[in-house]
């Protein structure tokens, strides 16, 4: 029997395997995979020294500056704000709470130009929460941290909330019979566990983040070598008919993406493994 | 340890906490001043990043008034918007509806060597720039890219044009239904679709009175998702459409317009209809998940009896 099967797949009754596998390959290979490659076939006509020139010019290691910078620290808050967001949301009754459980998805079903023009209007000089703040938000690099928190905040409570769900109560007693305070079974039992989740939820905010483009633009004010992120800067100089520099670019964030998709594979790996399945 | 639930006719997991009696020991929680002090902490954060976001675009759209809300909303180049913007989810979600089925079915229900590679390539435009995803296009067939010049020759046109919005967001959207059916379909492994094969199912009665049943939530699940995503696109559809007004000008194109052109009133009107989209689609998505929830547990109830 062992000759019958087929080298790639293992035997089964259930029919609709080649023709599933067969579409899925081919839409893949034209929606995706053949349009992908173009961006790094078009890179591969630039000579080396154009191609470097392309994506190491100050303005545009200032957009990246600003794009990683600011990723990072709306990963950070996020990372901050959703541990005790997805806390208060499994461990804590309060009124309103499943309306709240349902709108963290906001960012995620929220058109990003919505988000936008939103959050502008909000942190503008004039806006509802700008005129209390001593600094201005809108139309600077502040705007664009800001918008980056928003389209992040819902990928750390998420990762999060499974993990602390299926958390067994049991631990929590245990350690507290053993003679913890509240605070070090926290920091000594839970947050480890957590750790895995915490860090997946971390990256998937941090990857979204670095490609983000429609609610930026907005808040952003978009001035080269001050606010203007990565995404824009293709996006002109797609617009200027500079098809090589835009995608000498793109390649390179491309690469990062790819760097993080790895890293988040990895880390729910981990997580897996953390919790024992 | 274990309650003994296989007796119970309805295998029900029941989760500890009620099968413990009540825990108000203070060992486990924490004191009353931390919790309403964390939850007030939380809520400022989200009131300030999500609620009040949310808030002002219906409060800005309805500031001058209905005559002006509706006038935003029925003006012909806002028609022409709503009408290519509801083409391109209607073509893209079905496309990503049948890809993701045909996926999930040979990842889930067979084992093959690559199956992990073919995942992770399926969420490959998870991560990709919605920038970048409008750019590969331009790439592939703008004047400048590998079928410019054969299109031009042809007279077609993709890029700046209709099947060039409609390729970018199947293009966005790509994921979103496999993604919720390959977890779902996996938990329920093969058995029930085994037995009706040799009850002597054809292909298409296994599918339609096995497999769909089973994960039909989940189904409508991704599909909500990825109709959201297909009708509020920005960045990818930005890119290829080259801003033609009334023609190939999706809703989340016109709302930039509007706002550039200093309109708000208008701006935020398009912006609301968008805007309780999304939450239809929170309220879709928090029913459904309730039900994927049940029929999780249900799965898992079979395999523990």
């Amino acid at each position: 029997m062992i000759f019958t099967r087929t080298l790639l797949k293992r035997h089964s009754v259930l029919p609709g395997f080649d023709l599933a596998l067969g579409f899925t390959l081919l839409y893949l290979c034209f929606i995706v995979l053949i349009p992908l490659s173009a961006a790094f076939l078009k890179t591969a006509t630039m000579t080396w020294p154009a191609f470097w020139e392309a994506v190491s010019s100050p303005r545009v290691l200032a957009s990246y500056r600003l794009t990683f910078g600011a990723s990072l620290g709306a990963a950070l808050i996020n990372s901050f704000f959703g541990l005790i967001v997805c806390w208060v949301l499994v461990r804590y009754d309060f009124p309103g709470k499943r309306v709240v459980d349902a709108l963290v998805d906001l960012p995620f079903a929220l058109p990003t130009a919505v988000a936008g023009i939103a959050l502008t209007a909000l942190y503008a000089q004039n806006g509802w929460i700008g005129q209390f703040l001593p600094f201005k938000v809108s139309f600077t690099p502040v705007g664009v941290f800001v918008a980056l928190t928003f389209i992040g905040l819902p990928f750390v409570v998420r990762t999060l909330q499974p993990v602390l769900e299926d958390l067994q109560k049991e631990v929590e007693e245990a350690a507290a019979t053993l003679g913890a305070s509240r605070w070090q079974t926290f920091t000594m039992v839970i947050f480890p566990v957590l750790t895995p989740a915490l860090m997946t939820g971390f990256a998937l905010a941090f990857a979204r983040a670095l490609g983000e483009y429609g609610s930026v633009i907005f808040i952003a004010g978009n001035m080269p070598m001050i606010s203007e992120i990565t995404p824009l800067l293709i996006i002109t100089k797609l617009e200027q008919y500079d098809y090589n520099g835009a995608t000498a670019i793109a390649v390179v964030m491309l690469v990062a993406a790819f760097i993080m998709l790895l890293t988040v594979n990895g880390l729910q790996a981990w997580t897996r493994a953390k919790q024992g399945r | 340890m274990s309650m003994p639930s296989e007796a119970l006719p309805l295998p029900k997991r029941s989760s500890a906490a009620s099968v413990s009696p009540p825990d108000v020991t203070a060992a486990t929680t924490e004191p009353a001043w931390i919790k309403w002090s964390l939850i007030g902490v939380a809520l400022t954060f989200l009131t300030l990043f999500l609620f009040i976001p949310l808030a002002i675009v219906f409060i800005e759209a309805f500031k001058k008034g209905w005559g002006v809300y509706l006038a935003a909303i029925t003006d012909p180049d806002a028609l022409s918007a709503i009408k290519l913007t509801l083409i391109a989810a209607g073509i893209s979600v079905p496309m990503n509806l049948v890809f993701g089925i045909a996926a999930a079915w040979c990842i889930a229900k067979f084992e093959f060597r690559g199956k992990n590679l073919l995942l992770t390539l399926i969420d490959l435009p998870f991560s990709v720039s919605p920038v970048i995803s409008g750019l590969i296009f331009v790439l592939v067939f703008g004047l400048q890219g590998w079928f410019g010049e054969w299109l031009r020759d042809h007279d077609l046109k993709v890029i700046f044009a209709v099947p060039g919005i409609v390729l970018a967001t199947v293009f966005i959207t790509f994921p979103f239904v496999a993604r919720e059916l390959i977890p779902l379909m996996q938990a329920q492994g093969t058995e029930q679709e085994e037995a009706a094969r040799v009850l002597g199912a054809n292909g298409w009665q296994l599918f339609r009175r096995i497999t769909l049943p089973n994960v039909k939530w989940a189904l409508l699940y991704g599909v909500i998702l990825c109709n959201a995503r297909a009708m509020g696109e920005f960045g990818a559809v930005s890119v290829v459409s080259g801003h033609i007004r009334g023609q190939t000008n999706t809703m989340p194109l016109h709302i930039e317009i509007l706002y550039n052109e200093y309109q708000f009133a208008a701006s935020f009107a398009v912006a609301s209809l968008l805007a309780g989209l999304a939450l239809v689609t929170l309220v879709l998505k928090y029913v459904v998940e309730q039900r994927v929830k049940a029929q999780k547990r249900a799965v898992e109830g079979q395999e523990e009896t």
